[in-house]
């Protein structure tokens, strides 16, 4: 069982990593407009000026 | 009012441009000499269509960025003072997209936007810490004991109750405010159960219990809100479509100062007595009486009649009619609140405080559901008390687990979901709903009710008799209407080009304003214009009359162009068995030949805005569901009457405020697609209730006898939840 004391830290830290990671995306507007994103992605012309 | 005079293209072109408060508001947070102009353009769909607005825009000169979001079909342009709406309009519009301007500054955009997010933040808080408790919790089923099992339940705690108190306050605040009305909003059920569970998990694990509910309470947090951000989602881009339509006009007027200096103002500034310039293409702004000038008004939007009608001095005009030919002096009689345009609205609030208020499906669910939760809670708790002789803490889990599994999980998604998917659907067909409940209503439509002009015909007229006329009489007429801006002229301009009539030579050709165009042709004089004027008799339809002089007078029909989709819609709405009807304002002869072109069979033309509202109101007093579809003002009080509405997005803002839908694109034929997407929608609104209510009935009865753990709870809910959704996205 002492493995636990390793594992339930790893899968904390993993679930407010990803928590963070929803927080960061949020923040920059990705959820915005996602079926212009969803085409942007197979324009071949390169988008050069890419949502900041 | 300083600031807007500095655009000079606004004021250069009162009537089409929206928003000049736009562009005051845009300034602010900008760098000095930029302005953001968004603007809304239905017409944009495909990866190629972002490249094409994008690039061509930033081609333009003095525009820094263009960006366009597909998902609100919206474009925002970064770009120099200079640049203005109607320039990006006309650009746009040179690309093949309709575009309109929207007010990019109002406070509730953004609000909405920040409320948006809010919601996701939380739904993304409930979802993370849900699969963090899931993990423990599947530790904890799958056989964890003693000191393993209480530690679990212990870190579930510790994520779980942050979570709840954070992404909970939603349904709190909801169901605090429902408990203060006096009413049992679904939220009570909803709040207390997510209390109770976390209350009476965090007192089990503390007691070293077997059974804790934080997956549930989280996992409940978490459903509900998808179904909440859904339905925020919908009723987001309902209102900003409100306020999309409401911001395409504001209108504006020059009026002429004492020495005859022109001056661009607001409608709302100007008093009985000012004297206004109306120039040809403008719509006449205030009630008034022609000063000097003569023209002719086109009121189709006023009454629906599409025969111009002559103005000169003394006339009285209304607000509202486009002036055709000739620039018109009009002395203000009535501005603002006491024109005629405002009567109507007011006539409309009157209608619409008629319309019985509507209780929807969800509504009426909850309405019978939220008591029977509580007293299912209620009994369970105390017939175990008595059961168990006072064990108190069995009774309390018990209650419990009854309100976690009879939670409306399911049912919180059941009409977001499909309501989402149906307005996606019609959003991609070209309708834009401006009210949640219009699915519901659209789908109970038996008779529907069309206006003829701007609604079934485009309001342009088409030449009908070509054929009757001799080369020579169609090369003079091709030559003087040359000289003329009249939508008549055009249209038989347009006509006699694509016939390939070479115009004749003519001399002294003048436009004639009120009248018509005059000229000479070999020492004969010519005339085309109004009836009188030719010395024709007039006819019952729509007629330019053209006369050479020493020749009988011979008049060129026009029939309205049918708006394209018209006959499609008509024939699916009869062929889904609905009554199709038609009122118009216009004369008898030109309705009955519509409604026969596109085989009617009940019409009333010379109808007033009073008989089209006391026609539908007659109508649904016969049990009939009435949907209006409808552009002019003249259509305002009956749209607002009907039980659902539909106005073209080409219609008067009075119109489309008044309307439940907006028809983004010129065509008709998405009508009869929606009426069908309505119906498949409540289907599967009830289909979801069916669905959600037969979990009920296999789980309640587990968890009233005790049996219920919290793995039963989990399954359950997340079970039926995704049941919901999947059949939601069956719609096609």
């Amino acid at each position: 069982m002492d493995v636990l004391a390793i594992l339930i830290p790893v899968s904390l830290v993993m679930g407010l990593a990803g928590l963070a990671g929803f927080y960061w995306t949020l923040k920059r507007g990705m959820y915005d407009d996602p079926e212009g994103d969803s085409r942007r992605i197979l324009r071949d012309d390169y988008d050069d000026k890419p949502k900041s | 009012m300083s600031d807007t005079l500095e655009h000079p293209g606004v004021a250069a072109c009162p009537a089409c441009v929206a928003t000049p408060a736009a562009l005051e508001r845009a300034g602010h947070g900008m760098g000095p000499g930029e302005a953001r102009i968004v603007m809304s353009v239905p017409g944009a769909h495909c990866a190629a269509c972002i490249s094409t607005i994008e690039r061509d825009l930033e081609a333009m000169e003095g525009v820094q960025s263009a960006r366009l979001n597909l998902t609100l079909r919206r474009v925002s342009v970064q770009a120099d003072e200079g640049i203005d709406a109607a320039a990006l309009g006309s650009r746009l519009k040179a690309l093949g997209y309709d575009a309109f301007e929207l007010d990019p500054g109002t406070l509730s955009m953004t609000e909405t936007e920040r409320q948006g997010r809010d919601l996701l933040m939380r739904l993304g808080v409930a979802g993370f810490s849900m699969m963090n408790i899931m993990l423990l919790s599947v530790a904890v089923w799958s056989g964890a004991s003693d000191a393993t099992r209480d530690l679990f339940h212990l870190i579930s705690a510790a994520i779980a109750l942050p979570t709840v108190a954070f992404s909970g306050q939603p349904f709190f605040r909801s169901a605090a405010a429902s408990l203060r009305a006096g009413r049992l909003g679904m939220d009570v059920p909803i709040s207390l159960a997510i209390i109770l569970a976390s209350a009476i998990s965090l007192y089990e694990t503390f007691q070293s219990g077997r059974h804790a509910y934080f997956d549930a309470a989280v996992m409940l947090t978490f459903f509900l809100l998808a179904g909440r951000y859904l339905d925020f989602q919908t009723r987001a881009a309902a209102r900003s479509a409100a306020q999309e339509l409401a911001a395409l006009e504001v209108p504006r007027a020059i009026r002429l100062g004492a020495e005859g200096a022109e001056e661009t103002v607001p409608v709302a500034e100007l008093r009985p007595g000012d004297l206004v310039l109306v120039r040809p293409g403008g719509r006449i702004p205030v009630d008034g009486v022609v000063l000097s000038g003569t023209s002719e008004l086109d009121r189709s939007i006023l009454t629906g009649e599409t025969l111009p009608a002559f103005a000169g001095p003394q006339t009285e005009v209304s607000a509202g009619a486009v002036n055709l030919t000739g620039p018109l002096q009009v002395r203000v009689v009535a501005a603002g609140k006491d024109s005629s345009l405002h009567r109507m609205a007011d006539l409309v609030a009157v209608a619409e405080a008629a319309r019985t208020r509507y209780t929807t499906l969800a509504e009426r669910a909850s309405r019978g559901y939220s008591p029977v939760v509580h007293l299912l809670a209620f009994s369970a708790f105390l017939v175990w008390m008595w059961i168990s002789g006072g064990d108190w803490r069995l009774a309390i889990n018990i209650a419990a687990a009854t309100l976690i599994i009879t939670c409306p999980c399911a049912l919180g998604l059941a009409v977001p979901a499909v309501v989402t998917a149906a307005s996606g659907r019609l959003f991609r067909k070209g309708m834009l709903i401006k009210d949640g409940t219009a699915l519901e209503r659209l789908a109970e439509v038996d008779t529907v009710v069309f206006d003829k002009t701007g609604t079934l015909t485009l309001g342009t007229p088409e030449p009908t008799n070509l054929e009757a006329f001799a080369a020579q009489e169609k090369a003079l007429a091709a030559a003087l209407v040359a000289a003329s801006s009249h939508p008549l002229a055009r249209a038989l301009g347009e006509a006699l080009r694509r016939e390939g009539v070479v115009p004749a030579a003519l001399e002294q050709v003048a436009e004639v304003p009120g009248h018509g165009i005059e000229g000479q042709w070999q020492g004969r004089r010519l005339r085309l214009g109004r009836a009188a004027w030719a010395g024709a008799e007039a006819l019952d339809v729509t007629a330019s009359y053209l006369s050479i002089a020493g020749a009988a007078p011979r008049a060129f029909t026009f029939a309205d162009r049918l708006r394209p989709g018209a006959e499609a819609a008509v024939s699916a709405l009869k062929a889904q068995g609905k009554a199709v009807w038609l009122i118009s304002g216009d004369v008898p002869g030109a309705v009955g030949e519509l409604a026969e072109r596109l085989g009617i069979a009940q019409w009333q033309a010379e109808a007033l805005p009073q008989d089209k509202a006391a026609t539908i109101e007659r109508l649904q007093s016969g049990g009939a569901r009435v949907l209006m579809v409808g552009d002019g003002l003249n259509d305002t009080v009956a749209l607002a009457a009907a039980h659902v509405s539909i106005s073209p997005a080409s219609a008067l803002d009075a119109a489309r405020v008044a309307s439940d839908i907006v028809l983004l694109g010129k065509d008709l034929a998405p009508i009869a697609e929606a009426q069908r997407i309505a119906m498949l929608s409540v289907r599967r609104i009830r289909e979801n209730f069916v669905i959600s209510f037969g979990y009920n009935v296999v789980a309640v009865p587990i968890a009233l006898l005790g049996f219920a753990t919290p793995l039963w709870a989990a399954l359950a809910m997340s079970v039926s939840s995704i049941t919901v959704a999947l059949n939601a996205l069956r719609l096609k």
